[in-house]
């Protein structure tokens, strides 16, 4: 791709648990192009939630990021103090977290939470340029400017996670990592909040990572999508290709697990447990529910490696 | 077990220093009554008024009391008030705020307006009455239930407020669905957790008491007789002991109080961090 | 024939408090469910729909402010002691989230052994653990891996699992199933809707399952009551309202599912309207201000249940040439 505005090499952050350091994201590596919409994917205790906010080195003790190199758009993240690091969330890469609606605070004015964005990063407006720009935030997200004067508790749960949109394009950034925004949403209400990203994002040109665990959205919504298990990638692939050829075990169990709406058959869910993240099998973390594993996945971790356009983590591909 | 208790210290370091302060009172009393006659806190038991010496550790006061055997007995006597008056307190507490909270209705209006109404009267105040109505002296006891009376109200609505909260819990619903009727559900689903809570608000409300019992001694309301701790303030004051510069009159019973009372908050700030796991910090 | 449970126009009102009025949680809902047909009926909506109220409404859990809940006819308000306890022997119910259904305090195997106590199911401890084994078997579970543990040591699929067990102990006639599987993760969700579904094949236990996901719904029950804001919407054979809906809500509903498909012109459909003013707060149908085939003849009251087909109804002016359901109706157009 042409210069990447985001690029993530072996990253892994662990927290210490006093029964054992539970590692959870492991080697992760992947870029992102400018104004890509990129999904990335996995179940409860898959690491990818722990994943976004480490890029945003958001992680606190007892977590920590032991290695791994962010560059934004050329700028090194690791090279960035504190106060740097500061500086580049929301203005450079933007966060709308998991449970937004809880996000907002619930004594503050709309206008006020975004106004306090805008000024935290040094933007000298006066009284009224900070309302125009205000109000021309809230239009872009498809919310009317009277919002600017209410409070969060006054609005809906699909004009909060707007607001919560707002915030996060206020200062334009380059990226925009969404933590299952839509996740406490109704469905008709989800479809309008992720209509207005869509629009939001194509408008900034801003690249988007959609961090989620409902396949039909992301095939609906994501560019290329990655599929995490126990902390690493096991898949990346442009979408379509994806649905259509899965190529890692796990994300074909996956995908025919799906209840779907078009004919009524046999439920096939996964069997096993997903493993806990401080007591992973040997190997490749998905054998012991893998129909086709062979010796080699006992022993050995696969590495994610290039096939015809995707990326794969399996011995088998 | 010993490094596990290690770790925990070092995670919940108040509950260390609350359980040593308390324990090194415990010691205090336990070997000084083995190695102090206490029939020496009576007046008249040694010479008047003499600054802490090798015979006299403590001094002497201007009735003549060994001010050592004074504070070795009358620690206790100030504990039990504040254990008897603190635990009859969050007892009743317990039943009156389970009672309302889980069956709610007009028996928790009644409970809960009674406990409103009676935290508004200033405490102090409606036990200064108490104690000037009761005929004669009191006796250690008497305090205790006169403290009591009044130790009821604040865990009544604290408890309440946890158990209300606590009865939404799913598990409550399952327990309704599994076939347990009211009285089992408070005593074995709720109960249980409520125990971290319980213990606080016991050496909260026992730190209290006491408190209350000191202060209506000081005042003169308690048991003249009895060499309590605050009674022996009381004597302080009568006779001006802080002007007339007998320092060591007022000092034992203070670094007592300090201690007792340092070693209940830091119990408390301890028992809190079990009871409200969102407190815990990470080892 | 006495139907096992059946709410007769049942209302639910929440009270409004200071300044705020009255939420209506469910109108007038009549619904029959009968122990000899058993089958799965899935109860959809968004939140604020009602299908939460009704399943508590249906556990006893909470009382009707207006019409009553029967167990075998008699009204759940007065029953007896006896019919009370045959009455939770029979319906039993699975709820929504597996960490706060559990208390902490005790052990995993508490939840199991509390029925087996309180109602007798065993005469000897030996015989209670060969119950409690044996039911967690027929749910995929292994006894040794999950009695003994406490809550947080299980997985969420695994607590949920055990929630099953649990209100299969007393071999019920009815579950009431409140999203089951919602806060499990997908690779699982099949697994235990699966067993959900052969306990109505093999076992002969009518469940409700009560759920916002129409795939799953669609997936597992035979028949589906649509809710929206307190009102049936459309009711009957689960193939003929996912694939032939009728309502406009239904429709709308159906259209706002994203799918795993390469077609992507789920954005596109993005055509949900703002409330038009002049219909906005009227008494009419409910669905009016959102409806994009509203007309004058939507606001005059909310429309009655339409029966269409014999195996469906639909609550709209547009079907308004088709039988109006009698009071009762429901239950038979939900009857396989």
């Amino acid at each position: 791709m042409s210069e990447p505005v985001l690029r993530v090499e072996g990253l892994r952050v662990a927290f210490d648990h006093p029964l054992g350091k539970v590692q959870a994201v492991d080697d992760v590596s992947f870029a992102l192009a400018p104004g890509e919409r990129f999904g990335l994917a996995g179940e409860s205790g898959s690491g990818k939630s722990t994943l976004a906010l480490s890029i945003l080195r958001l992680i606190k003790p007892p977590g920590r990021i032991e290695a791994g190199e962010v560059w934004l758009a050329g700028t090194r993240l690791g090279d960035l103090d504190e106060d740097g690091m500061r500086a580049l969330r929301l203005a450079g890469i933007a966060l709308v977290p998991q449970g937004s609606m809880n996000s907002l605070n619930p004594v503050l004015r709309i206008g006020g939470q975004i106004g306090d964005a805008l000024a935290e990063h040094g933007l000298p407006l006066t009284r009224g340029e900070a309302e125009r720009r205000i109000a021309a935030l809230l239009a872009e997200v498809g919310l009317p400017e009277t919002v600017a004067r209410m409070y969060p508790h006054e609005l809906s749960g699909g004009m909060k996670q707007r607001a919560c949109i707002a915030i996060a394009i206020c200062l334009r950034p380059k990226v925009i990592i969404a933590d299952e925004p839509t996740s406490a949403l109704d469905v008709v209400v989800q479809r309008q909040v992720m209509a207005t990203l869509a629009r939001v994002q194509r408008e900034l040109g801003a690249a988007v990572i959609l961090v989620g665990h409902d396949m039909g959205l992301m095939a609906q919504f994501v560019d290329r999508l990655a599929i995490m298990y126990a902390g690493r990638l096991v898949e990346v692939a442009p979408i379509a290709e994806m649905i259509t050829r899965p190529r890692h075990p796990y994300t074909r169990a996956l995908i025919a697990s799906l209840p779907s709406l078009d004919t009524r058959g046999a439920l096939a869910g996964i069997p096993g447990l997903a493993p806990l993240l401080r007591d992973l099998p040997d190997g490749c973390a998905f054998h012991p529910r893998c129909t086709l594993a062979v010796g080699r996945c006992r022993t050995e971790k696969p590495k994610l490696r290039d096939i015809d356009g995707a990326q794969v983590a399996c011995h088998l591909a | 077990m010993t490094r596990s208790a290690f770790r925990y210290i070092r995670r919940n370091p108040s509950m260390a220093v609350g359980i040593t302060l308390l324990t090194v009172l415990a010691l205090f009393v336990i070997v000084g009554n083995l190695l102090v006659d206490t029939e020496d806190a009576r007046p008249l038991s040694a010479p008047t008024l003499r600054p802490p010496s090798q015979e006299y550790p403590f001094g002497t006061d201007r009735q003549g009391r060994d001010l050592l055997a004074v504070m070795v007995a009358g620690t206790p006597l100030t504990l039990r008030i504040g254990f008897v008056a603190g635990f009859l307190g969050v007892g009743i507490g317990t039943v009156l705020a389970f009672v309302g909270a889980f069956y709610r209705g007009l028996i928790d209006t009644i409970i809960r307006g009674i406990a409103d109404i009676g935290l508004t009267v200033p405490g102090l105040l409606v036990l200064i009455i108490i104690a000037v109505s009761i005929k004669g002296t009191l006796t250690v006891n008497q305090m205790a239930i006169v403290v009591a009376s009044l130790a009821w109200l604040y865990p009544t609505r604290t408890i309440r407020a946890q158990v209300l909260s606590l009865r939404e819990r799913g598990y409550v619903e399952v327990a309704r669905l599994s076939g347990m009727s009211g009285p089992s559900i408070i005593f074995f689903e709720l109960m249980p957790n409520l125990l971290p809570y319980l213990a606080a608000t016991l050496v909260s409300s026992v730190s209290a008491a006491i408190l209350a019992s000191i202060g209506l001694e000081v005042l003169g309301l308690g048991p003249i007789d009895a060499p309590t701790l605050g009674m022996t303030l009381y004597w302080v004051n009568f006779n001006a002991a802080m002007i007339n510069g007998w320092w060591w009159w007022w000092t034992a019973p203070t670094v007592i109080i300090l201690t007792v009372f340092l070693g209940l908050f830091f119990l408390t700030v301890g028992l809190d961090e079990i009871a409200n796991p969102r407190l815990r910090r990470s080892a | 024939m006495v139907s096992l449970i059946e709410a007769v126009d049942v209302s639910k009102r929440f009270a409004g408090g200071l300044g705020r009025e009255s939420t209506l949680a469910l109108a007038g809902l009549s619904l029959a469910i009968h122990a000899e047909k058993p089958s799965i009926i899935a109860v959809v909506g968004e939140s604020g729909s009602g299908k939460t109220t009704l399943a508590r409404l249906l556990l006893g859990l909470t009382e009707p402010s207006g019409g009553s809940i029967r167990y075998r006819g008699s009204d759940l308000r007065k029953l007896t002691r006896d019919e009370r306890r045959a009455f939770r022997r029979d319906v039993q119910a699975v709820f929504q989230d597996p960490y706060g259904v559990y208390n902490p305090f005790y052990r995993v195997d508490h939840v199991l052994t509390t029925p087996v106590r309180r109602f007798r199911l065993a005469a000897s401890r030996a015989q209670a653990r060969e119950l409690i084994g044996e039911t967690l078997r027929l749910v995929g579970l292994q006894p040794e891996e999950i009695l003994g543990r406490f809550p947080h040591q299980l997985s969420g699929g695994q607590r949920q699992r055990v929630m099953v067990a649990r209100a299969l102990l007393l071999k019920p006639k009815l579950i009431v199933a409140d999203e089951p599987v919602s806060m499990v993760d997908a690779s699982l969700r099949a697994t235990i809707l699966g067993s959900l579904r052969k306990l109505t094949d093999e076992r002969g236990i009518s469940i409700l399952y009560i759920t916002h996901d129409l795939a799953t719904a669609y997936q597992v029950s035979d028949t589906i009551l649509v809710l929206y804001r307190a009102h049936v919407a459309e009711a009957g054979k689960v193939e003929l309202v996912v694939k032939a809906p009728q309502h406009p809500y239904t429709q709308l509903l159906i259209s706002a599912i994203p799918r795993a498909h390469v077609a992507r012109d789920w954005l596109a459909k993005d055509e949900d309207r703002q409330a038009a003013p002049a219909l906005a707060g009227s008494a009419g149908c409910c669905f009016a201000e959102r409806c994009p085939l509203a007309s004058p003849d939507c606001l005059g009251a909310q429309p009655a249940l339409y029966r269409t087909e014999p195996g469906r109804a639909v609550a709209c002016v547009q079907f308004g040439d088709y039988p109006a359901l009698p009071t009762g109706g429901l239950g038979e157009v939900l009857s396989v």
